[in-house]
């Protein structure tokens, strides 16, 4: 029936996150998403019943109707073809799907997408954004991807782990400070002094993208990890941050991958893989995120008490 | 798209199949024709039976009285009460006097609209069509056509059709029993099946347009370079722009897949049988691939006849895509050139699946791609499984394992 396909297009609203694989282009999985959706569940809903037309259908015999003298017309209902759905077309074109925070096609990780009225609530900015970047000391190419052309290579067996640490935390201590500029407080006043010691401080408004949280997981030369939390990135700026390291303990280092591990509420268990980009699923994952979704179209934000706390159990 | 006001009166000129029906539709459609007819040369003559009340007479007269030729109209005043049928001859006889001396558009028979009508009347009167001259879709047309109607009962799709320029067009203007009929019959003698008849016809519903004689000799030249019967009917339904292609195109492209390939001639037909859509195609890309499998990923040619006789689907590949899998395989995998041409499949399947599978075993250490080796996998083994056979086969973990690894890439 079309009121059955009606009624599950109207429940198709809401949030969900997606992991999306390396090597593709975000919009290819915005586009297999919405066929997904439209294939499963509204076109697979079985047409309406044609609808009946009259038709008055002589009744008398006669070969020549102009010398009949009973002419009994009779009316009957006859289903028309107009209403055919090969005639007329899929019931839906088309389901509004929305990316929030888009991922280039080098990264990989959790892509928050929106149906339906969650497009509405889809970029909302969030501030946790935690990137796990892979990286490997000995050369430089152009784009900072090891798939780029190999610009220089340079030894790297002086680098060590507590180098690297403390090179970290000088990009952290120059990431605090432009924190505190962009935060707009006067750190003289005692309450911007409180506000700080709790990391309670947020840019407001625009700015350059800043690192609220940096460090190393893995170590192993010429590999390693590091692990950060950052508001206003692209993941061209960390790739180029990942080369700045490399620059700055006197060797060279290529990105060889950026991961999205978490998108304000939405974190990589929460994300669906790529069997799982079926109608079914999205459906089960949007109902199950459908009080945080609320929650974000309530408040505007996602709770800043909640994120700053996550990142402070980090620490 | 319009559906033009041309096609609409043919449409509305060609009465529909009898099938028993005496709908009051077709009597007025056959009345339309012959006003069509009519109206071109004289103002119009109403086909007046019997029953005509004399009311109507006396207007008639009265126009003619009206006309600027003095001359007949005392003739017409004194012949007011007189027999029906010979009124009708001398009036009609009048009207083509005044034709050649000067055709008056005005002096028409107007009826008045409050008359009372006989029944049969009532019936021959014809009422406008409501169907629009221009359309951008066939809905208004499908109930009203029979090639349509019989074209959406067989599992044509319109909706698709119509999207395509001037393909709606062609189709209203098609009759039934002169154009479709033959050409479904003949696709039927060739031994396609009737529920394939509707996709064959939603990919090329030019197939209606091309004449007979060309399909047959086409047909025949195909089964001179003896195609068996069955081989021909699944040709005509995997590339359904086959029969669209000349004698002389046909005899092109076998030649070159012969010559090329350096394959006997029952190896080309099984080829193509395959993959039909070798013959429609142009040359240049498939002559690209070759070349890339022939230079770029070096294979010889024994084993690239192997792959095209295994995988025919490598010839029209997507040139990067194909690539990118030989060199994630060649490179990346270490798999030497003997043992892809063994598993030719690999080449056809998804880069990101054979990606995840082999970091994943590779993570678990149980990548091995040499048969001589203990714990040998095949590429097919590897590509081909569904994931929950793999896991559990291949890989000797579990399905939740499998997409936690997914999600750390």
């Amino acid at each position: 029936m079309a009121a059955q396909a009606i009624r599950l297009f109207r429940k198709m609203d809401g949030l969900f996150a997606v992991y999306k694989p390396q090597g593709v282009h975000w919009k290819h999985v915005r586009d297999s998403i919405e066929s997904n959706l439209l294939k499963g569940t509204l076109n697979s809903c079985p047409p309406p019943a044609p609808q009946l037309a009259v038709q008055f259908q002589l009744l008398s015999s006669g070969e020549n109707s102009s010398s009949s003298k009973d002419l009994a017309l009779s009316p009957t209902m006859v289903p028309t073809l107009a209403d055919h759905p090969l005639v007329t077309g899929p019931q839906f074109h088309k389901v509004h799907v929305g990316v929030g925070h888009r991922l280039d096609a080098f990264s990989s990780g959790v892509l928050v997408l929106g149906v339906g009225k969650g497009n509405g609530v889809v970029k909302v900015c969030y501030i946790l954004y935690d990137y796990t970047l892979e990286g490997e000391f000995g050369k430089a190419t152009d784009n900072f991807t090891d798939t780029g052309r190999v610009i220089e290579k340079t030894t790297y067996n002086h680098v060590t782990q507590d180098k690297l640490e403390r090179v970290l935390a000088m990009i952290q201590g120059a990431n605090q400070k432009a924190l505190i500029t962009y935060s707009q407080v006067d750190l003289r006043t005692q309450e911007a002094y409180e506000l700080a010691v709790r990391g309670l401080l947020y840019p407001l408004g625009k700015s350059p993208p800043i690192l609220m949280g940096l460090r190393c997981i893995h170590f192993n030369p010429p590999h390693f990890s590091l692990e950060v939390q950052c508001v206003n990135e692209t993941q061209k700026y960390l790739r180029k941050l990942i080369h700045e390291v490399g620059l700055e303990l006197r060797t060279c280092a290529v990105c060889s991958g950026v991961r999205r591990t978490r998108d304000g509420p939405f974190k990589v268990e929460n994300a669906l893989t790529r069997q799982y980009w079926t109608a079914d699923s999205i459906i089960q994952a949007i109902a199950h995120f459908h009080k945080t979704t609320r929650r974000i179209r309530k408040s505007g934000m996602y709770s800043l008490r909640q994120q700053l706390s996550a990142l402070r159990m980090r620490r | 798209m319009h559906v033009c006001q041309r096609c609409v009166s043919l449409l509305l000129s060609r009465p529909l199949s009898a099938a028993g029906q005496q709908s009051t539709r077709a009597l007025h459609q056959r009345s339309h024709l012959i006003l069509l007819q009519h109206s071109t040369r004289q103002p119009p003559v109403h086909r007046l039976s019997q029953g005509h009340s004399r009311e109507t007479w006396r207007h008639f007269t009265d126009h003619q009285a009206a006309s600027p030729d003095v001359s007949n109209k005392t003739d017409l005043t004194q012949k007011e009460v007189v027999p029906l049928n010979s009124d009708v001859h001398q009036i009609s006889s009048q009207v083509t006097l005044s034709d050649s001396q000067s055709i008056d558009l005005d002096v028409a028979v107007r009826a008045s609209p409050l008359q009372e009508v006989s029944e049969e009347e009532a019936v021959q009167i014809q009422v406008p069509s409501a169907l629009p001259p221009e359309s951008s879709t066939l809905r208004p047309y499908v109930d009203k056509s029979e090639t349509l109607s019989k074209l959406v009962q067989l599992g044509v799709n319109l909706w698709e059709l119509e999207q395509r320029p001037n393909v709606g067009s062609m189709l209203v203007r098609l009759d039934f029993h002169a154009d479709v009929a033959p050409r479904l019959l003949f696709l039927k003698d060739l031994g396609v099946e009737e529920s394939k008849l509707g996709r064959l016809l939603t990919k090329n519903p030019f197939i209606l347009t091309e004449s007979l004689d060309n399909l047959e000799a086409r047909v025949s030249y195909l089964k001179s370079k003896k195609f068996s019967k069955q081989s021909v009917a699944v040709m005509v339904t995997k590339a359904p722009y086959l029969l669209n292609f000349s004698v002389e195109r046909l005899d092109n492209r076998l030649g070159f897949f012969q010559k090329q390939l350096g394959l006997s001639a029952e190896k080309t037909r099984d080829v193509v049988t395959r993959l039909p859509k070798l013959l429609c195609g142009s040359l240049e890309p498939i002559k690209e691939n070759l070349k890339v499998c022939e230079l770029e990923f070096g294979f010889r040619g024994n084993e690239m006849q192997h792959i095209v006789t295994t995988v025919p689907k490598v010839l029209i590949a997507n040139k990067r895509k194909l690539t990118q899998i030989f060199d994630f395989i060649h490179n990346t995998m270490d798999v030497p050139h003997s043992l892809i041409a063994k598993f030719p499949q690999v080449l056809n399947a998804k880069f990101l699946r054979i990606r995840e599978r082999h970091l994943f075993l590779e993570y678990l250490g149980r990548a091995q791609y040499q048969p001589s080796q203990p714990n040998y996998i095949s590429l097919d083994r590897l590509v081909f499984l569904p994931d929950d056979v793999f896991c559990s086969e291949v890989a000797l973990a579990t399905l939740e394992d499998f997409e936690r690894f997914q999600k750390t890439l």
